[in-house]
């Protein structure tokens, strides 16, 4: 089965906890050396326990995973040195120092000290926490924190590194920082990243390619523009002051218009790369003397995209309230 | 970057690698880093390791000190009206009838040695609880992680458990010592004889708790559950009061206890006293518990990590 390309290599990988709740559904993909690769998908879709089987947190049902070219089941020591993972919640002690941490990680992987101190300076000031690698970890923010457990989790110089979540909680500008670091990683050091999310942004910010996982299973997997693109494309809106006349016809003849509603003087354009359409719009409607009243282009975002597979089904029903409310029960206890 | 810095940079890499998996070879990898960071958590906080010695503490203070069974039948405080009995007679009767009960004169010595026993269920029971606070504050996902194997992750846990009991006992003895325990018979040997006694039940209790805490999915209740068996366990042994003056179907109780074979042995090498058993028996009890709690601890404990 061997694929040169691929870092991670999932066939029907499959968890079911206590014989009953099937968190993870027989899913099957690959990631490709140098990717960031991004799991989207709302509460309780099976996004941790996918990580967590891959990082051999747990064996899976069924199902397996090559990792690193090293069989999950099989050599769970070897993926385990060959992997970093930067966990949903914050593991570390928040009565030691950054320093002490990071060094007991390093510690954790048979890091010999003479490798381990230079490399934990090197990274706490990757994530620009040099300053306060004396200082104990419950003093750190929330942002400090998670940007801490990234360094921690880079200690063995992994190839690849499994981020669960890894903004999560956080507000808007420590989020953004977060993702140059992220993004940092990739370039600087070739490393592959693979990351969960419910944050749409994150994905289009970071992602080189995106699967949407609910109640266990990939609904649907691409770039994030391919999944934009499945949408239909971008909308332009355009008016113009003369209502009584109607130029769809002339609008459908531009090259890339897919299609055209009109009401009145308002055009609602469907169409693939809107930025560059709309100038010949534009030029059209000055060189038939019209003139425009406003004009407005959308993009799809991922909210569209997550809501097309997503969204509307299941979700909506009401005997779905139980279902949730065990799930949210379940997710309270297994984070115990 | 740029290829060459790059390839500088693998090279590095490699080396620094072998070091690294050089490390991983070692079976006993992650043991000691393990219980390392437990025994620093714990020595890190002087405030709570005062706390969980000033229970034994001020009950050796008060207990053993009020109880003052020795005064009681002293010439002093004790004599029948009319009947001039002499003090030293009244004395001499005190001794004997404290000799049968307690093996020795003094009641704080004999309560000095089962309060060190005490420390160590006590002191196993919290380090086991601990890994409870481990899985909720997602520590154990981050080890569990790590290229160590599942079993070095229990035994450091256990070991640390281990090194904390004996360290507490071993403060609790120089209190007590400095309280006015019978020091005549304390010499290198006999403490190694009593240390070994209670580092075989807290061997076996550390891991019958690790285990414990491991599989307990309500940490409330199972701490509850602890507390509640902890003491009656701690009375329904020789620890606080001599066999002999239990009721018989205590005394049952207190014959299978394991708390019971640690304090006899304990009190047979610290205070000369002679044993509900022969020393060896002790420590034949104590070892064959230690091995079963130990080996059941194991293996649930591990089938649990791996579920
Ligand atoms: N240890 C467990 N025992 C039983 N059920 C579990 C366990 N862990 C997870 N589950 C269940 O499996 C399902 C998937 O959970 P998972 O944690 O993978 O979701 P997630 O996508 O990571 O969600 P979130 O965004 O909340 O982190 C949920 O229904 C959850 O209740
Ligand atoms: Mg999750």
């Amino acid at each position: 089965m061997a694929n040169k390309n691929a870092i991670i290599e999932v066939k029907n990988l499959t968890k079911v906890f206590d014989n009953k709740v099937k968190a993870v559904d027989d899913i099957s993909f690959n990631i490709n050396y140098g990717e960031i690769f991004g799991f989207l998908g709302p509460n309780g879709a099976g996004k941790s326990t996918t990580i967590n089987m891959l990082t051999t947190l747990f064996p899976p049902t069924s199902g397996t995973a090559m990792v690193c070219g090293y069989n999950i089941s099989k050599e769970p020591m070897e993926v385990r040195k060959s992997i970093g993972t930067v966990p949903q919640d914050y593991t570390s002690d928040s009565d030691m120092t950054g320093q002490e941490y990071i060094i007991f990680c390093a510690d954790l992987y048979g890091i010999p000290r003479n490798i381990a101190v230079p490399r934990a300076a090197e990274l706490l000031k990757l994530v620009s926490l040099q300053d306060v690698a004396k200082n104990k970890i419950d003093s750190y923010s929330g942002g400090m924190r998670r940007r801490f457990e990234l360094a921690c989790g880079l200690i063995n110089r992994p190839k690849l590194l499994f981020l669960d979540e890894p903004t999560l909680g956080l507000d808007v500008q420590t989020r953004t920082a977060v993702w140059s670091y992220i993004t940092k990683l990739k370039k600087e050091y070739s490393m592959t990243i693979f990351l969960t999310t419910h944050y749409l942004e994150e994905v289009d910010a970071l992602c080189d390619r995106v699967a949407i996982i609910d109640h266990g299973k990939i609904v649907k997997m691409g770039t994030p523009k391919e999944l934009k693109a499945g949408l239909g494309g971008d909308i332009i809106e355009i008016g113009i002051k003369e209502t009584s006349i109607n130029i769809s016809d002339r609008i459908l003849k531009i090259k890339n218009v897919k299609d055209v509603k009109r009401s009145g003087g308002e055009y609602r354009i469907k169409a693939k790369n809107g930025e560059e359409l709309a100038p010949k719009i534009i030029d059209l409607i000055l060189k038939n003397k019209y003139h425009i009243t406003k004009i407005f282009l959308t993009k799809p975002t991922m909210d569209e995209v997550y809501l097309e597979y997503t969204g509307k089904s299941i979700r909506n029903e009401q005997s779905d309230k139980d279902a949730q409310f065990r799930q949210l029960h379940t997710i309270r206890t297994a984070r115990m | 970057m740029p290829d060459k810095i790059k390839t500088n940079y693998n090279k590095a890499l490699e080396a620094e690698r072998a070091a690294e998996y050089e490390a991983l070879n070692n079976p006993l990898h992650g043991i000691w880093t393990i219980a390392n960071r437990e025994l620093k958590k714990w020595y890190r906080v002087p405030l709570l390791l005062i706390m969980t010695l000033i229970q034994p503490i001020i009950w050796l203070g008060l207990f053993g000190k009020a109880a003052n069974f020795g005064s009681l039948f002293s010439g002093a405080s004790f004599n029948i009206p009319g009947v001039n009995i002499p003090a030293s007679v009244l004395n001499n009767l005190g001794n004997t009838l404290l000799t049968n009960t307690f093996g020795t004169t003094s009641y704080f010595s004999f309560l000095s040695v089962g309060m060190l026993v005490f420390v160590i269920v006590f002191a196993a029971m919290f380090s086991g609880m601990s890994i409870v606070w481990d899985r909720r504050l997602g520590y154990l996902n981050k080890i569990l992680s790590a290229p160590i194997p599942r079993g070095s992750i229990v035994v450091g846990k256990v070991l640390s458990g281990v090194v904390r009991s004996l360290a507490q006992a071993a403060i609790v003895l120089i209190v007590a010592v400095v309280l006015g325990m019978d020091t005549s018979y304390i010499n290198p040997v006999s403490l190694l004889v009593a240390f070994a006694a209670m580092f075989l039940l807290a061997l076996s209790l550390s891991s019958l708790f690790t285990m414990l805490a491991l599989r307990s999915k309500d940490w409330q209740t199972q701490m509850t559950i602890m507390n509640l068996l902890n003491l009656p366990l701690i009375f329904a042994s020789n620890a606080l009061f001599p066999t002999k003056i239990m009721p018989s179907w205590m005394q049952t109780i207190v014959a299978i206890n394991p708390i019971s074979y640690a304090v006899d042995a304990g009190r047979q090498a610290l205070l000369g006293i002679a044993g509900a058993n022969p020393l060896w028996f002790d420590f034949l009890y104590l070892t064959v518990f230690s091995i079963i709690m130990v080996a059941v601890g194991m293996i649930l404990s591990l089938r649990y990590l791996s579920k």
